[in-house]
């Protein structure tokens, strides 16, 4: 059976993860029908979308984040996203009040929600690598620094609002995977795509970033553009994510290295599609059984946190060992 | 050609490469040799663009290397570097095929994948083509980082003390291949040496740094002699002959 399984191409490998996702995607669309096709199909499916696009994103910009800094512990997380997304939405109820936030226009929410997270890691990058010409590590390490300050922030705010906005930031504080907003769809979907493309034609250069920092330039990569490029790319795609279901810290971290371990190739082109599907189909399979079986209404995010966190410690713990 | 003018590298307070002007002929071995921490690691790294440079210049065939772009570098120059740490799990063949990068943007045609296997054939690395590279001893992936560079194809070739972890067979077949090279397809090589006694049997220039300074360069004759070595490692050598080379004798 494993010798079977070693001896699968990377293109047989993708097939079948492939057809599990397309089997998960089946049994949450048709998995205990009741309120009729008609109805159910496009509730189920906007969800369904929902949920792949959230998972790609995770999956997908862990995987190049991971590449950007040869470490297969780290996620885009670590740079403050989340906590920069939370200190959005605290100053947002708090300066607006929780009546207002809730009525905010979604999509243009969802537009400053994007612009502000992107923008914040490109003024970083800026002064970091353009003006003060240092390397991505310091880049990581005032992330997460930036990610401490913004918590406090956070914390500071929250304290000085009334019960009814801080109940109303509650809401947005955990990922949740039942109240996705699907006027935000089309247009995550469009922008993940584009992003998608660009990212896509680095491919090969990925693999070559792989080597290290040295290697990639002797053998002719513009190291610092790709870097930069790649991390508005997953700036974006992280922003994405967040705006449409809340913060997600440890699931790309989960996804990342089950693909690497699945893929069995370290080139992109397997691995990036492969941790995309694999990122859907455990969330939509997921989903479905908690939905559909154990009738649960929410618990997917704590559940694949749980796990992912789970994963963490134990990566943590061999890397400990190994050294 | 290598031209190097006035070039400086300042760590903080320290300079570590201190006003360095050299040229480095087209063809045949140069070694650059010296004590721990003389800066020769760094002046390779600024040669190969892989460390900014603080002043002065380098021009590699008329090229100024902070304007050219990196990919046609990348067809001039190669450069294997003192340590190598790759966290991902790479089968030698893999990292070979990586050379062929600056050509086939890493869609290898047979003509590259040619190239691999000669590379491979080269440093006897055959039986181990598809051995992961965590799974081999030190001497053999030094040999497989090796092949990587020689599979660039490149008319520079730097290597930075290639010799480290290799047993005394293979530290003189790669020595034997990198003459060779340079005489039979034209090469440069440019090779940081710990050794005195193999720059002096393949080198047709050795370049001496000590304290981040050039203290010497020339030929191996006119180098290796009990003074220069004295004053460049501190140490006292006896200098024998052998095959009309000078040798040095330095053990107790
Ligand atoms: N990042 C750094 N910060 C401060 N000093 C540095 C840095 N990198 C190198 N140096 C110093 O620069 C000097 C030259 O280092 P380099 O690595 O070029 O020496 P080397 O001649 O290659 O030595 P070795 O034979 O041990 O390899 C050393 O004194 C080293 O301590
Ligand atoms: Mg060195």
């Amino acid at each position: 059976m494993m010798r079977a399984l070693k001896r699968l191409s990377p293109a047989a490998r993708l097939a079948w993860v492939g057809l599990l996702t397309v089997l998960a995607g089946v049994a949450f669309m048709t998995w205990n029908v009741r309120a009729g096709w008609a109805f159910t199909l496009p509730f189920r499916g906007e969800k369904l979308v929902a949920i792949a696009l959230v998972g790609y994103c995770i999956a997908i910009s862990t995987v190049l984040f991971q590449t950007l800094t040869h470490n297969r512990i780290l996620t885009p997380g670590i740079m403050g996203f989340d906590a920069l997304y939370l200190l959005l939405q605290s100053v947002l109820v708090f300066s607006l009040g929780n009546l207002f936030y809730v009525q905010i226009n979604a999509q243009l929410k969802w537009l400053l929600d994007v612009a502000v997270m992107t923008g914040a890691v490109c003024a970083l990058y800026y002064w970091l690598f353009v003006r003060q010409r240092r390397d991505l590590h310091l880049l990581v390490l005032v992330g997460l620094i930036f990610g401490v300050l913004f918590r406090s922030f956070t914390s500071l705010i929250t304290r000085m609002m009334d019960p009814a906005e801080f109940d109303a930031l509650q809401d947005v504080m955990f990922a949740s995977f039942n109240q996705i907003d699907g006027s935000l769809l089309g247009i995550s979907l469009l922008v993940a795509a584009i992003v998608s493309a660009l990212l896509w034609r680095a491919r090969y250069a990925y693999d070559v970033l792989n080597l290290g920092d040295d290697p990639a330039i002797t053998l002719g990569l513009d190291q610092r553009t790709l870097v930069m490029r790649t991390l508005v790319g997953i700036a974006i795609l992280v922003s994405i994510a967040t705006a449409l279901v809340g913060p997600v810290t440890f699931f790309g971290l989960l996804v990342a290295n089950l693909a690497y371990a699945l893929a069995g190739t370290h080139q992109h082109r397997y691995v990036l599609p492969l941790a995309g599907l694999l990122a859907t189909a455990i969330l939509i399979g997921g989903q479905a059984i908690l939905e559909h079986l154990l009738h649960f209404g929410t618990g997917l995010s704590i559940l694949i946190e749980f796990g992912g966190g789970l994963f963490f410690i134990l990566l943590v713990i061999r890397q400990g060992r190994r050294s | 050609m290598i031209e190097i003018r006035n070039l400086s590298k300042r760590y903080g307070d320290s300079t570590v490469i201190d006003n360095v002007s050299l040229d480095l002929a087209d063809a045949g071995i140069t070694a650059i040799i010296g004590p721990n921490g003389a800066g020769k690691s760094t002046l390779l790294g600024m040669i190969s663009r892989l460390q900014s440079i603080d002043a002065g210049t380098v021009h590699i065939d008329g090229l100024d290397i902070t304007a050219t772009p990196s990919m046609t570098l990348a067809r001039k120059l190669a450069i294997l570097r003192q340590e190598n740490q790759i966290s991902t799990r790479l089968r030698v063949i893999d990292l070979v095929t990586f050379g062929r990068y600056p050509y086939c943007k890493g869609r290898p045609g047979p003509e590259d994948l040619e190239q691999v296997q000669r590379a491979l054939a080269f440093l006897n690395l055959d039986d181990l083509a598809q051995r992961f590279l965590d799974t081999l001893s030190g001497g053999q992936r030094q040999r497989a980082y090796i092949a990587m560079v020689l599979c660039q194809d490149t008319d520079y070739v730097l290597l930075d003390e290639p010799l480290n972890n290799l047993d005394m067979k293979h530290a003189v077949d790669i020595m034997q291949l990198m003459q060779r090279a340079s005489q039979a397809m034209g090469k440069k090589v440019i090779i940081v040496l710990h050794d005195i006694n193999f720059a002096a049997c393949y080198a047709d220039d050795i370049v001496a740094l000590q304290n981040g300074k050039l203290a010497f360069q020339g030929h191996p004759e006119a180098l290796i002699t009990a003074d220069k070595m004295k004053a460049l490692y501190d140490i006292d050598m006896t200098i024998e002959r052998f095959k009309g080379r000078p040798i040095g004798l330095y053990y107790a």
